[in-house]
């Protein structure tokens, strides 16, 4: 923890969890989606279903996926700045199971050029999160790394190959997880990475053969723009 | 990040620093960050305190309609020069529930150590550098102290309302108040830990009951108590009050009291006054608007 934990951070309120968290969980899917977004479905659970109009958690996951950060003003307006910038979305009430955290969402996003993401963002407390799900696995990353998530089919030699361009690409992994739906189906690998991993290297690991689709969170500061 | 008062007090005592330089000095040992830097983000917060401040407008209320007006009240009132506490101690009254009420009006604030508990760190501070004409740069050491004093906490015990109940938000916020106020009247390392424990020890057993789960009721007004007993505890420390418990162990003492409590007084919006057959009305009410809309 650090001091600026304990007086900070700067943030529109009224609450760490239910409105900072919320604008977190937003800025991640947009950056793991990594195109503009042209449509939003949203699913409140639990508490942030709960309380969250009161806490303003809606403005401030829609404010997240515009790009806003925590301390931006204009988060309670973001429905507004949605509008103009050509972003439909919608909102309602989910039921994601009694293991998923209280203050969890789930989004499904499409973007302009066709890609689609659908994850599931827990708000863990203080602001920090967790994405607990993408594309129907589960998954547990925080977003304080650039996070590259591979899916692929489960078969012999993924990791091996995924982490050796890594490697030759002077990139390296501080954290990495491994799951799957089922022996021999679906696949999911979690790498947190120490530096960015260039549009390069996310290419030549999509063409690989058995993978199924490559997401990136990168933390390149996007400057100051609504464009979905 | 100091985990005791004792520790603190000790290095204060052999290697000769300010308590914020020591606090400094360990956050950016922890952190790879040089010193210069971390003193440019602590005055980015003074900054945003300050500003949050002058932010507040009486006419805003919050998404429930519940609060929002309560700083303009107070300031009608204290401006018309009848206040019980008198002029220090009504503006501290008004600028807590100033910068409470923005919160919970979606308005930008700094987390001190929450966004519940955010006005009373600033009300005392904001308030005691007008009255005394404080420099910034003293100001900004202040707020080390505090940031100092809340890490303690958070180390031994919790800054969340939902693990220790509204002790650790307000509770922990006065205690940094409290803690920076004596630092700034020029108080010793063992005096200021002695206010922090007294301003704890004050507010200890205090539920987390918000009416329907919104950081408004009772939380706006409970940023008035803090920041209150914040000057009450420094007062009593400047006139050689001692508390009789150790610092470190009053905060231990809130951990028990925090894992001690009920779930239903712990943020979940149901039991304490949320239980209230008041606040169950009021939860439903919102509820029932919310599917109008």
């Amino acid at each position: 923890m650090k001091l600026t934990d304990i007086i900070g951070p700067v943030m529109v309120g009224p609450s760490s969890s239910h409105t900072a968290g919320a604008v977190r969980i937003g800025n991640a899917a947009r950056r793991l989606l990594g195109q503009p977004l042209q449509e939003a479905v949203i699913g409140l659970h639990g508490s942030f279903l709960a309380t969250g109009r009161g806490h303003g958690t809606d403005k401030a996951i829609v404010a997240g996926l515009l790009g806003m950060a925590v301390d931006d003003r204009r988060i309670p307006d973001s429905f507004e700045y949605a509008r103009h910038a050509g972003l439909s979305f919608s909102i309602s009430g989910v039921d994601l199971g009694d293991a998923a955290h209280p203050n969890s969402a789930r989004l499904m996003l499409t973007g302009r050029e066709g890609r689609k993401l659908e994850l599931v963002g827990a708000s863990i407390g203080g602001g920090r999160i967790c994405i607990t799900e993408l594309d129907g696995l589960p998954v547990n990353f925080s977003g304080d790394f650039p996070t590259l998530i591979v899916h692929n089919r489960d078969l012999p030699g993924h990791v091996a190959r995924v982490t050796a361009l890594l490697s030759n690409s002077g990139i390296n992994i501080a954290y990495m997880q491994l799951n799957r739906a089922h022996r021999g189906g679906q696949a999911v690998m979690v790498l947190e990475c120490d530096q960015e991993v260039p549009g390069s290297v996310l290419h030549d690991l999509q063409a690989m053969d058995g993978i199924v689709k490559v997401t990136f969170l990168s933390l390149l500061p996007e400057g100051d723009r609504f464009d979905v | 990040m100091y985990d005791s008062f004792a520790r603190l007090c000790a290095d204060e005592k052999e290697q000769n620093l300010a308590l914020w330089e020591l606090i400094r000095a360990e956050d950016c040992a922890e952190n790879g960050e040089e010193p210069s830097d971390s003193w440019l983000e602590m005055k980015h917060m003074y900054d945003a305190m300050k500003e949050e401040d002058r932010d507040y407008d009486p006419r805003r209320l919050s998404n429930s309609g519940l609060v929002g007006d309560e700083a303009g009240r107070m300031h009608t009132y204290r401006m018309a020069g009848e206040t019980i506490c008198g002029p220090f101690m009504s503006l501290v009254m008004e600028r807590a529930l100033k910068i409470a009420d923005s919160n919970a009006c979606m308005r930008r604030i700094v987390a001190s150590p929450t966004a519940g508990s955010c006005g009373v760190v600033p009300a005392v501070l904001l308030s005691i550098q007008d009255a005394r004409h404080i420099p910034d740069e003293r100001m900004i050491q202040a707020l080390y102290v505090a940031g100092g004093i809340g890490g303690i906490i958070a180390s031994r015990a919790t800054l969340a309302g939902a693990e220790g109940g509204c002790q650790a938000e307000v509770g922990a916020a006065s205690a940094m108040a409290a803690g920076a106020l004596v630092s700034l009247l020029g108080g010793s390392a063992q005096q200021t830990a002695n206010a922090a424990a007294l301003a704890l020890k004050n507010l200890l057993g205090l539920a987390c009951d918000p009416v329907a789960g919104l950081v408004e009721v009772p939380c706006v007004k409970r940023n008035v108590v803090g920041a209150v007993n914040a000057i009450s505890a420094a007062d009593m420390t400047m006139a050689g009050i001692a508390s009789r418990i150790p610092p470190d162990e009053v905060i231990d003492a809130m951990r028990t009291i925090g894992k001690r409590m009920d779930p239903g007084i712990r943020e979940t919006g149901t039991g304490g006054l949320a239980g209230t057959p008041t606040a169950v009305r009021i939860r439903e009410q919102i509820r029932a608007a919310k599917q109008e809309k």
